[in-house]
């Protein structure tokens, strides 16, 4: 070795040791980053499949008047129109992709509407709502109201 | 436990926002950079201005720093939900977060700043150990010196050059490395108990802070241990240093403070009420009062009155402790503190801490115990005092 | 090569949990080669109206999104939660409520009459163009999509909870089964199908209407236009695309 090199020797190791932990860390790298990071942005491109691969849980209301189409005309044109199936029957994506499966959940009558229809305070004014106090004699709503369509005639 | 959760919040959180998202244990993280960057900050004294009074605390605030520093990431380590996954931080860094380059600047510093600097200090002491030696002690400082057994005079005066440039570039990196501690805290613009960009200078001052408390403690601990008379005037300076430093990091504290209690924003009623029912004692009492002022005043009392050396080593060991108590608490208050509002302002929690869980006070205890052992093997392979070897 | 041996242990993991065309067709999105050919994320751009006007505060939206996004049914984690407001004549500061982020709807507990002004507000992820979560997360785990969802890789996550401390509207929390960050992906596995989100499926009021800024027919444009729309925390300046209607200065 020649003179120069000589007083430098163990430095020159130690940069050795340091490229070797740089060019580790490179292939570490190389090797570690999941396939399509960075195709999009900074992240993995498949995360996005992963945020769609889940099953919905509800069918939305156009899966359900697909075949309920009785119930689908009394719901159509009434007071209730903007009101989804699910909202008071429950999630029902099993039921739509196999009506075999599951049966749709049958509300309370005495018990659903006041769900959304018990006064509150904090409800808009314009907004339909009962004091059971004033209006409410333990018997059913359906008794007098239509849920599909409250302002149509109560079935029968 | 979630009955126990809302019990404690006071007003209105937003509901996701009842649990506690950072515990004490990082609570420890910024406490043991800021000793790190103040440990190495005061050795870089020495090198650099070369402050010849404090050269024999120099080695020591070297190791004490890479004990802590070896010590660092453990706490967050601990606190992730996945410690598997903490590699990702270097194979897909997100430029934009903050948390992200700490990966780098750690490795940074403790690779390419403080193991080198020791290294080239002590080539000389390991490659004469390697001589002096037998056995596996012999293997341990071979490999330590890579092998290499020349200490020529031309070698060693290499080794003090390129000694001196790394300390320069270490100094900057120590800045970084703890303002940058800071930033993580200051840039998050959806707290504000923590959003202020003073909060880099902050805790770049408090760190400064707490490692000069530190090297003096453990100075006079290690001459204690061994026997070894302290050097006064090395002591006296330290000191001396502490309290410049603790003056400024006060009132950037106080500037902070006063800004905020004048322009008293959106967030101010709540973070007040804060400060003065959950944060009072850890924050006015413990931090500012017993944290702060008193030992800025003990400090500036030894400026103006002579005392004896035995009442000045006495002051210096309670100032130290008071003060490292003072950054930990100012720490809590940061961390903890800015998890007790609500972002709405319009409630509050309190913090419950766990004892033996992962994230409870008893891994914090042994967390903050481990440098001290790290420390104790590292003051045993690499002996920092000179007058010791001659004695040998 | 080891990259090999990986791939072939997410494959074989992938086909133990999925069935073969779903496997097959989430190897060729994580590739970021191919999209479902009939949803392209470079036609949509998402977003919410949430007309307050219009809640009622029965809570079927917090409901229907546990029911459907599998979030913790015990409190007290929320992807979406209602508030209630009462602002009482000139006081400074609102009383608040959300009892288990109204899960069970708002039991009434101010007199009626008392002269205050109450309301409900409906929270969820505001889906920001500038999210300051997705900006601190160290490796990319979270990010906006091309379509305009903030979305979570929870595959990828630390759970560091550095994007829960960012978020300012408390939207984000760590899911204790999984240890990984969760929250409101818009319902992005409904969006993409052409289902609109189980929360404005399930509002009974249309109170919440999932919107694409993209789709030049949807009535949203004339919904922003007529209205006097406020988002969240406006002063901050995260781009939320969830747009209110009718929102108090009272609520944070």
């Amino acid at each position: 070795m020649n003179r120069f090199l000589k007083d430098k020797e163990h430095l020159v190791r130690m940069a050795a040791l340091f490229a070797v932990g740089v060019v580790l860390f490179l292939i570490l790298k190389a090797v570690l980053v999941p396939k399509g990071f960075g195709v999009y942005g900074h992240y993995r491109a498949g995360a996005l499949a992963d945020n769609r691969v889940r099953a919905p849980r509800f069918a939305g209301r156009s899966a359900c008047i697909e075949c309920h189409t009785d119930e689908r005309d009394a719901w159509k044109g009434g007071k209730h129109a903007g009101v989804g199936c699910e909202a008071c029957h429950g999630a029902l994506a099993k039921h739509a992709e196999d009506p075999s499966a599951s049966n749709a959940f049958k509300p309370d009558p005495k018990t659903i509407c006041f769900t959304c229809h018990l006064t509150n305070a904090a409800k808009p004014r314009k907004f339909p709502q009962i004091d059971p106090k004033n209006h409410f004699d333990g018997g059913a709503c359906n008794g007098c109201h239509s849920p599909h369509a409250p302002d149509k005639e109560p079935k029968k | 436990m979630e009955e126990g959760l809302l019990h404690a919040v006071q007003g209105f959180m937003y509901p996701n926002e009842v649990e506690l998202q950072w515990s004490i244990l990082i609570v420890l993280y910024p406490f043991t950079t800021g000793l790190v960057a103040g440990a190495f900050i005061l050795a870089s004294l020495e090198r650099v201005f070369n402050v010849q009074a404090v050269k024999p605390t120099y080695r020591l605030a070297l190791l004490s720093a890479l004990a802590f520093l070896l010590v660092a990431p453990l706490p967050l380590q601990l606190h992730l939900g996945h410690p598997e996954r903490s590699l990702e931080m270097y194979l897909t860094p997100h430029t934009s977060s903050a948390m992200a380059m700490f990966g780098f600047i750690y490795l940074w510093y403790l690779m390419g700043v403080l193991v080198l600097e020791i290294w080239l200090d002590y080539r000389k002491d390991m490659v004469l150990l390697a001589r002096s030696e037998t056995g596996w002690k012999k293997t341990l400082y071979r490999v330590l010196t890579l092998g290499v057994d020349n200490i020529s005079e031309e070698s060693l005066r290499i080794d003090d050059k390129l000694g001196r440039f790394i300390t320069i570039v270490g100094i900057p990196s120590a800045f970084l490395l703890h303002g940058y501690v800071g930033f993580i805290f200051g840039s998050v613009k959806a707290n504000p108990w923590w959003s202020t960009p003073v909060m880099p200078i902050v805790f770049l001052f408090s760190a400064i802070v707490s490692g000069i408390a530190l090297v003096l403690l453990m100075y006079m601990l290690v001459c204690f241990l061994k026997g070894i008379s302290i050097d006064m005037p090395c002591v006296d300076t330290i000191a001396r240093y502490l309290m410049y430093a603790f003056l400024i990091d006060f009132s950037l504290e106080m500037l902070d403070l006063i800004h905020r209690i004048y322009e008293a924003d959106e967030s101010f009623k709540s973070l007040d009420f804060m400060a003065h029912t959950q944060l009072y004692t850890s924050q006015i009492i413990v931090q500012i009062i017993f944290g702060t002022i008193v030992p800025i005043s003990m400090l500036a009392f030894i400026q103006v009155v002579k005392l004896s050396e035995a009442a000045r080593k006495g002051i210096y060991v309670l100032a130290g402790l008071l003060t490292l108590m003072g950054i930990f608490a100012m720490r809590w208050n940061v961390v903890i503190g800015g998890q007790l509002f609500s972002k709405s302002f319009l409630g509050y929690t309190t913090y419950k801490m766990a004892f033996a869980t992962k994230e409870g006070l008893l891994p914090a205890i042994l967390l903050m115990i481990l440098p001290f052992g790290i420390l104790w093997v590292l003051v045993k392979v690499l002996p920092p005092f000179e007058e010791e070897k001659a004695a040998v | 090569m080891s990259s090999d041996r990986r791939d072939f242990v997410l494959t074989a993991g992938k086909l133990l949990v999925l069935t073969a065309p779903a496997a097959a067709y989430l190897e060729a999105v994580e590739t970021g080669k191919a999209e479902e050919p009939a949803y392209k994320m470079a036609e949509h751009y998402w977003g919410m109206i949430v007309d307050v006007d219009k809640c009622i505060g029965c809570g079927n939206c917090v409901r229907a999104c546990k029911t459907e996004n599998d979030v913790p049914v015990e409190p007290y984690f929320f992807r979406t939660w209602v508030e209630r407001y009462h602002v009482a004549e000139g006081a400074e500061h609102p009383d608040v409520d959300s009892p288990d982020g109204g899960y069970s709807g708002f039991p009434e507990k101010y007199a009626a009459g008392d002269g205050a002004k109450s309301f409900f507000v409906p929270k969820l992820c505001n889906q920001c163009a500038h999210s300051p979560c997705t900006q601190v997360c160290p490796v990319g785990a979270t990010f906006e999509s091309p379509d305009g969802a903030v979305l979570v890789d929870k595959s990828y996550c630390l759970g560091c909870r550095y994007c829960v401390q960012a978020c300012p509207y408390g939207c984000r929390f760590i899911d204790p089964r999984t240890k990984t960050v969760d929250k409101c992906n818009l319902c992005y596995h409904r969006i993409t199908k052409g289902l609109t989100t189980a929360c404005c499926e399930s509002c009974p009021t249309g109170a919440r209407q999932l919107v694409d800024l993209k789709d030049p027919k949807d009535p949203v444009h004339d919904f922003l236009r007529d209205h006097k729309i406020q988002v969240l925390k406006p002063q901050l300046a995260t781009g939320a695309k969830v747009y209110y209607n009718g929102l108090d200065g009272s609520v944070r």
